[in-house]
């Protein structure tokens, strides 16, 4: 309990961080953006390709694709709702509540008493209010006595959205 | 946004393949040149429809870390602190909540040894204290928004 999970680091090397850099602000839009990032580079394509594929092998890449602006698809509330369960239920709890088709992240995080009493995070999406207040009521029944209180917080405005970003 | 907008938005959530020509199975699967694929990726990037286009890299996975940091920012000091904050190139990403916590942003390291070091930077130039809450376990992600 309460051990930071630090999943194993895998080896970059020099090339594959030039990729990363080449890459990590967005994949060119072309009918071969490989070959583009290639010859960016000085590299021939058929190693970019190897090294990216072997990045997604090991989890280093998660995916290669779009990250949606939620707002602008519709969906305008997003509610981070936060409870606090006693630890020892936290994991199974929060196994359960992460299935839930509209949570998109659940997450146990440490509390900070007394200002902040809440371990498990489940963020809920909806196109409004209503939808999100309906998610987090299924939440509570499912949490029913383990909680012992909970709050909703309403995102008003994206400041920064960019990703991880290496720096040379 | 049209029809295949919407397509094209759900299938770019789901990912495309390592391969020289990524954008043809999308292609052929819409209908479309891979050109208009291309062209319309870079209207909706314009339109902010889609936040980023392209890989999606684990920072814990290269060896850094991440963390979700909250602080109490007082109204009038909400724009400044916003931009003192976001010139951190390790805040991935940054919301306004409503909540005594009104600020609530992500950061992510390549080493861990430097979350510590740029929440003491992020407190020096706000004034602000930041409630630092790493991840002590994952139940699941999968952020999917079918349009």
């Amino acid at each position: 309990m309460n051990a930071v999970l630090h999943p194993r680091p895998c080896r970059v090397d020099a090339i594959d961080r030039q990729i990363i850099m080449a890459v990590q602000a967005g994949l060119p839009l072309v009918e071969q953006p490989w070959d583009a990032v290639a010859e960016q580079l000085g590299l021939d394509p058929d190693e970019v390709l190897e090294r990216v594929a072997a990045m997604q092998a090991h989890g280093i890449i998660r995916r290669i694709g779009a990250v949606p602006n939620h707002y602008a698809l519709g969906y305008r509330a997003n509610g981070m709702s936060v409870w606090n369960v006693p630890d020892a239920m936290v994991a199974e709890l929060g196994k359960r509540v992460g299935e839930l088709e509209f949570v998109s992240h659940c997450y146990e995080r440490p509390r900070h008493l007394p200002l902040w009493p809440y371990n498990l995070f489940a963020m809920v999406h909806g196109h409004n209010r209503d939808e999100v207040e309906a998610g987090v009521k299924e939440i509570a029944s499912m949490l029913h006595g383990a909680c012992r209180g909970h709050e909703v917080l309403y995102s008003t405005r994206i400041l920064k959205k960019t990703g991880l970003r290496l720096q040379g | 946004m049209d029809n295949i907008d919407r397509v094209l938005v759900n299938e770019l959530q789901d990912g495309l393949p390592v391969c020289r020509r990524p954008f043809d199975a999308i292609s052929t699967r819409l209908g479309i040149s891979v050109t208009e694929v291309t062209d319309r990726i870079g209207k909706l990037l314009d339109d902010r429809v889609l936040s980023r286009f392209g890989p999606m890299f684990n920072a814990e996975r290269l060896g850094g870390a991440l963390t979700l940091c909250a602080m109490q920012v007082p109204e009038a000091d909400f724009e400044r602190v916003t931009e003192q904050v976001n010139a951190f190139p390790e805040v991935a990403h940054n919301y306004a909540r409503e909540h005594d916590l009104n600020m609530w942003f992500v950061l992510a390291t390549e080493r861990p040894e430097r979350i510590a070091g740029v929440i003491a930077e992020i407190e020096t130039s706000t004034g602000c204290r930041v409630y630092d809450m790493p991840k002590r376990d994952e139940f699941y992600i999968g952020l999917k928004l079918p349009v």
